[in-house]
């Protein structure tokens, strides 16, 4: 490798936030490949955009790595942020990355409530189906009978199927990939970043680090490569039985729709009050 | 198109509630941004921001409790609008959290808690002054916090404005520490013209984003809103002037906690706000504020009608503590009579800024939820006045 060689996306890197704090093996540095990727492939201008991340493993992709308007914020909350954001100046392109704890759990109603207001915001949910910076607790998407820090004797819960949750409240756009998927994701992210309404996107990704040492897959690749497995298309899911389904991952894109976003209904609404 | 101010709010004497006074206040200071949980006794604030801010090109959001009502009300001060929230005892609990954020992260933004009695759900319409601790120290960690408490609806007006202008100087939430009786009281509020008045916006980087450090300084660092090509990074972890975390060294928590409390303790003097009457020959003080205050007045009054020697306190601004003013008083006098409608809070203070320069006395209402019955207070001030 020649010194003058840089990566190309490394003009969307914020200086001096190179060092990662993800594990070895964790999918978060593929998100934020596929982040750039098509934030790029767009010809996006990131200094129109604006991050909001919230607090867990998931809120380091974006912060402080990318050169961008970026606000890390509190537990559970980073989408009733970015609808301030988003509202406060309806220019940005406003993207909220947040994870199964942070999303599904302590901001479960934000996330119910931003995809009823199909509000125009791109949230990337990355799913690692545990809590992973606190040590491997059972979060709301662990599959049932698993054992973690916190179910020693397995977990009695059954997990969110998130997508349909929020497909059910509203959003405008619904897919779900795995971090083997990077085409596909590539492919919906640009989807998210153009939809005018609320776009959702669960990533589900290896954390070999924490899920790994509870399933026994603690290699990066074989974890990987076990997504691809359990991972069934929707088209093919559709005449599976919900036994067969069990414990496998449904992808692809579940909901593609243009219902006027909050943004553009409250300008309309200015429009009408304020002339 | 935009209507201006001067179209929707008439200069001229109105007969209002304090709520509503509230809510022309923010829009007269320039607050375009207002989210919201529904909530007694806050909730005509909301009615009128919903009804004016369209009509100024702001937003009105009611949002899914008041957690992400506070959340969003910092997201769009980063989007750069002043913004700000309403609510109660319960859902200033609520907020906590991200106040905290917004002191951390040195956002400007106003919360207004109209306070009910408590603690817990409580008498929702009944008036107290439960919150003046939780406005202090609501959230975790070490802070320090601007807090106003308006004595009538004239006060929701003026010190709405007042709130938006420390918080954008500052750039820190500043709160109006409201009660019932002033939130839901209906009298005369005597709106000055929009152009007579004073407003203070949060101060922008001159310099280029390369040089720029938008945090941390005690003298309030300059704040790039998001979209005006600073890409700032925005983080409640601790972090130094540019923004960047640090979270290994103590080094990166003694510098920021000691700046973000220098901020106010270094301007304390041009934020405090005392009302003082009678005070040159007092023997006795009456120190009150809020709904209290408009009681204790007129027992001021009525005890000079009687001879008496005493004089009259009203705190405006409760935090940061006005302490040398406080201290002032107790030099001229012998006794300080603390009026609250709750068991002791602000008391507490102003007998650690006294010391033994005066004796401290305090008096609750007669029934707690209630206003002082000046005839209750006297008969209490009469004792202490032996």
């Amino acid at each position: 490798m020649s010194e003058a060689y840089q990566h190309p996306l490394m003009k969307y890197v914020r200086k001096g936030a190179l060092r990662q704090p993800h594990c070895s093996g964790c999918g978060n540095g593929i998100i934020a490949q596929c982040m750039l990727r098509a934030i790029d492939e767009l010809g996006s201008d990131m200094g129109k955009m604006a991050f909001v991340s919230g607090i867990g493993c998931s809120s380091w992709i974006p912060s402080p790595f990318f050169n961008v308007d970026m606000l890390h914020t509190t537990h559970g909350r980073p989408l009733a942020f970015a609808t301030g954001v988003k509202l406060g100046n309806p220019e940005l392109r406003v993207v909220v990355f947040t994870g199964d704890g942070d999303g599904a759990a302590i901001g479960g109603n934000h996330l119910i409530h931003a995809s009823r207001r199909n509000i125009e915001i791109l949230a990337v949910l990355v799913n690692n189906r545990i809590y992973g910076m606190t040590g491997g607790q059972v979060s709301p998407t662990t599959p049932h009978g698993m054992k973690t820090t916190t179910t020693p004797y397995g977990n009695l819960e059954h997990p969110f199927d998130l997508s349909k949750l929020v497909e059910a409240a509203g959003a405008s756009y619904v897919a779900r990939w795995t971090t083997f998927h990077v085409k596909q994701l590539v492919s919906s992210m640009k989807k998210g970043l153009l939809k005018e309404g609320f776009a959702f996107i669960e990533v589900v990704t290896p954390c070999p680090v924490q899920y790994g040492r509870y399933t026994g897959i603690k290699d990066p690749v074989e974890s990987l490569l076990m997504l691809k497995k359990l991972s069934v298309p929707l088209s093919k899911a559709k005449s599976m039985s919900e036994a067969e389904l069990e414990g496998r991952i449904v992808i692809g894109e579940f909901v593609d729709r243009d219902v006027v976003g909050l943004t553009k209904a409250y300008r309309q609404l200015l429009a009408e009050v304020g002339a | 198109m935009k209507t201006s101010v001067k179209n929707i709010i008439e200069p001229g004497t109105h007969f209002i509630t304090g709520n509503e006074a509230c809510a022309l206040g923010a829009i007269v200071a320039g607050c375009r941004y207002f989210a919201f949980y529904p909530i007694t006794p806050a909730n005509e604030i909301a009615e009128h921001m919903s009804t004016l801010l369209p009509k100024v090109g702001g937003v009105y959001m009611q949002m899914e409790d008041e957690i992400s009502s506070i959340a969003s009300v910092i997201g769009s001060s980063w989007a750069g609008r002043k913004s700000m929230t309403a609510t109660s005892g319960p859902g200033f609990s609520l907020m906590q959290e991200n106040i905290g954020y917004a002191v951390m992260t040195e956002t400007p933004c106003v919360i207004v808690d109209v306070q009910r009695s408590g603690p817990s759900t409580g008498t929702p319409p009944l008036p107290m002054q439960g919150d003046v601790y939780q406005a202090r120290h609501g959230s975790h960690g070490e802070y320090e916090i601007v807090a106003l408490a308006p004595s009538s609806a004239r006060d929701m007006f003026l010190l709405t404005i007042e709130a938006f202008n420390l918080s954008e100087a500052y750039r820190i939430p500043a709160i109006v520490l409201s009660d019932a009786l002033v939130g839901h009281m209906t009298e005369s509020v005597e709106i000055p013209d929009p152009s007579t008045i004073t407003i203070i916006e949060r101060m922008k980087p001159k310099e280029p984003p390369e040089e720029c450090r938008p945090f941390l300084s005690e003298d309030v660092a300059p704040m790039p809103v998001f979209g005006s090509g600073y890409r700032v990074h925005v983080t409640a972890s601790t972090h130094d002037e540019k923004g960047f975390r640090n979270v290994e060294n103590p080094i990166f928590v003694d510098n920021l906690v000691r700046k973000i409390c220098m901020k106010i303790r270094k301007h304390r003097n041009e934020i405090v706000n005392v009302e003082t009457k009678y005070l040159e020959d007092a023997e006795v003080a009456l120190l009150a504020y809020g709904s209290v205050a408009r009681s204790a007045l007129h027992v001021v009054k009525w005890a000079r009608e009687e001879g008496l020697k005493v004089g009259y306190v009203r705190l405006i601004t409760l935090w940061p503590f006005p302490d040398e003013v406080i201290r002032d008083v107790a030099r001229k006098v012998n006794k300080i009579m603390v009026l609250e409608n709750n068991m002791g809070q602000i008391v507490n203070e102003v007998a650690r800024v006294v010391g033994g320069e005066a004796e401290v006395k305090f008096l609750p209402p007669r029934i707690l939820g209630t206003i002082h019955e000046p005839s209750y207070t006297m008969e209490k001030l009469k004792e202490v006045y032996k």
